[in-house]
């Protein structure tokens, strides 16, 4: 029988399914709970000897763990059982009803996973109704405006003397803010209209990836420890977040890179160097001798404790290639990521396109009346060749961090952006490629 | 003598709408739509009320409470926080940095007119 990689992750899911904790399973069956921790994680083979005592103290045969098939089931099963609070005996009773019942277990694991989906879905429409940057500017726009309407037509309404050149300026001011009102409810209307045919959930590969990542602040522990024999395949194997084969290949290949990065800028050695000089790229990208952008990479999966501990701030990543396309994408709060179509070209990241090998920093300000501070750093390199005169694939990194404080004193004004043309408000824009639909608030 | 009041606020017409409700009730009034320069000409001669805008250009509603919190001349000046951001973390948030009084935007002359007797009463 062949023994599959995935051995580890079915001998856990029985595990849970029989609500033994790691280490009393490991005590069970004599081996340390660290060990059973790497076989879990399919990151040690196991022995025969071995895997007999695991699916005896399991209640399983050997074939059960070993065999694919039916460990995702059960697992999505449970997950669907768990959601709905079966009682435990009923949960015992699972392999039974795989068993028996395959087809109808497949519909329950496909249920399982689409109500995950929609619940995604749904945290992100969420997400994105408060902290839209144009959803928040619009409303503040809208409520400004009511309240000089209300005050103004208060006063001129309060029953007291008004003198007649402060009667005519309310009045004006009235007639001003009630087209400002319904201009800005009417644009309000037709952002949210357009947004309607798109929002169809998290459907797009890229953007289960990013979700899935995104679930994990963007860190993968397993990176950071023995990166050696982790197998890509294997960590993204069974994530219920990534649905399809799609978006698991586009995981694997984003794992992968994001290992080699771990590999060359390990942990320990960079905590070190950070704490020497801070968050400087360049004098990392120095120090370690690699290139410029596996460090921007670096930067933004960084483990979450590292950053509070170090006081560093949570990055920003986006990727793109030649064509401009945003291949990866990690949000920053206060700057917006299109989430379609092209960003805004005045981004560092495409002018590093035009100089491939230059590292590039900027001090960046969010275009609007409540414009943020940024510095980015921006880099591109050669991804592919495919010959002489034939094209060559670039790719381009630009890791975004909130502006420290000393920046604000910078003599050199902060280039203004956008996050792209639809919602950005600079309407002169010489890199303007559609209408903005704030021509009509801003 | 005439009691003078700071109105920080980045709408034209709510800081006109503000300046005749306040002039009225016998306020001089001051109106500016820059916290920042205004930061300094408070710590050289503080008036008798502030009201502040939250969301401006540049410095916040929030930096400039910090910052008058943090010295002597402004430490307990009366602030009025106005802000189309009602929400309770940002009213948590005023509330820590010293606020006096917080309200939400749209409001009601009659309310602004109380809460500034309130806090100035003697």
């Amino acid at each position: 029988m062949v023994r599959s990689a995935l051995t580890g992750t079915r001998i856990r899911a029985r595990r849970n399914l029989r609500g033994l904790r790691q280490a009393e399973l490991a005590r069970a069956v004599g081996v340390s709970a660290s060990y059973l921790n790497l076989i879990e994680h399919n990151r040690r083979k196991v022995g025969t000897d071995l895997l007999a005592a695991l699916a005896k103290v399991l209640g399983v045969s050997v074939d059960a763990l070993v065999e694919d098939g039916d460990s995702r089931l059960i697992e999505s099963a449970r997950a669907a059982a768990e959601r709905t609070g079966l009682d435990r005996a009923e949960l015992e009773r699972i392999d039974e009803f795989t068993g028996r019942f395959p087809g109808w277990a497949k519909v329950l694991a496909e249920t399982e996973g689409r109500v995950a989906r929609l619940e995604r879905v749904v945290e992100h429409l969420n997400d994105r109704m408060t902290h839209d940057p144009y959803m928040g500017e619009a409303l503040h726009e809208i409520i400004s405006a009511v309240t000089s309407v209300q005050s103004t037509a208060t006063i001129l309404n309060d029953g007291q003397e008004i003198e007649p050149d402060w009667q005519a300026r309310f009045h004006q001011n009235i007639l001003q803010d009630s087209a400002r009102l319904a201009e800005g409810a009417v644009a309000l209307v037709n952002y949210l209209d357009a947004g309607k045919s798109d929002e169809t959930g998290l459907a797009a590969p890229q953007e289960e990836v990013e979700a899935w990542l995104g679930q994990r602040d963007f860190h993968l522990p397993e990176l950071e420890e023995d990166t050696e024999g982790l197998n890509p395949e294997n960590l993204v194997a069974g994530q219920v977040e990534l649905s399809s084969e799609a978006s698991r290949q586009l995981a694997v290949q984003w794992v992968s890179q994001f290992k080699a990065d771990s590999r060359a800028l390990p942990l320990g050695p960079l905590q070190e160097a950070l704490e020497q000089m801070g968050l400087a790229p360049d004098r990392l990208a120095d120090h370690f001798g690699v290139p410029f952008d596996q460090v921007l990479r670096r930067l933004a999966i960084l483990p979450p404790q590292l950053r509070a501990a170090q006081g560093l701030p949570s990055p920003g990543l986006v990727i793109c290639d030649n064509s401009g396309t945003l291949l990866f994408r990690r949000a920053i709060d206060g700057f917006a990521l299109p989430r379609f179509g092209g960003a805004c070209p005045l981004w560092p990241l495409y002018q590093a396109l035009l100089r491939p090998h230059v590292r590039i920093c900027a001090g960046l300000t969010t275009a609007g009346r409540l414009g943020r501070r940024f510095t980015v750093y921006a880099y591109a390199s050669v991804a592919a060749e495919m010959g002489i005169g034939r094209p060559v694939i670039l790719r381009a990194t630009m890791l975004i961090l909130p502006a420290a404080e000393s920046d604000a004193e910078d003599a050199t004004p902060p280039l203004s952006v956008g996050a792209s043309c639809r919602t950005c408000p600079q309407l002169d824009c010489p890199a303007r490629r559609e209408p903005s639909i704030l021509m009509t608030v801003i | 003598m005439e009691k003078r009041v700071l109105v920080i606020e980045d709408e034209p017409n709510i800081s006109e709408a503000l300046r005749f409700i306040l002039k009225r009730e016998g306020w001089r009034v001051e109106v500016s739509a820059d916290g920042t320069a205004m930061l300094g000409q408070m710590q050289a001669d503080p008036p008798d009320l502030l009201i502040l805008d939250l969301m401006l250009p540049g410095l916040s509603g929030f930096d400039i409470l910090k910052s008058l919190r943090a010295l002597d001349m402004t430490r307990d000046l009366p602030v009025l926080m106005l802000t189309a951001k009602g929400q309770g973390a940002d009213r948590a948030e005023a509330e820590r940095l010293g606020v006096t009084r917080f309200m939400t935007k749209p409001f009601a002359n009659a309310d602004v007119i109380a809460a500034v007797r309130e806090m100035t009463a003697p």
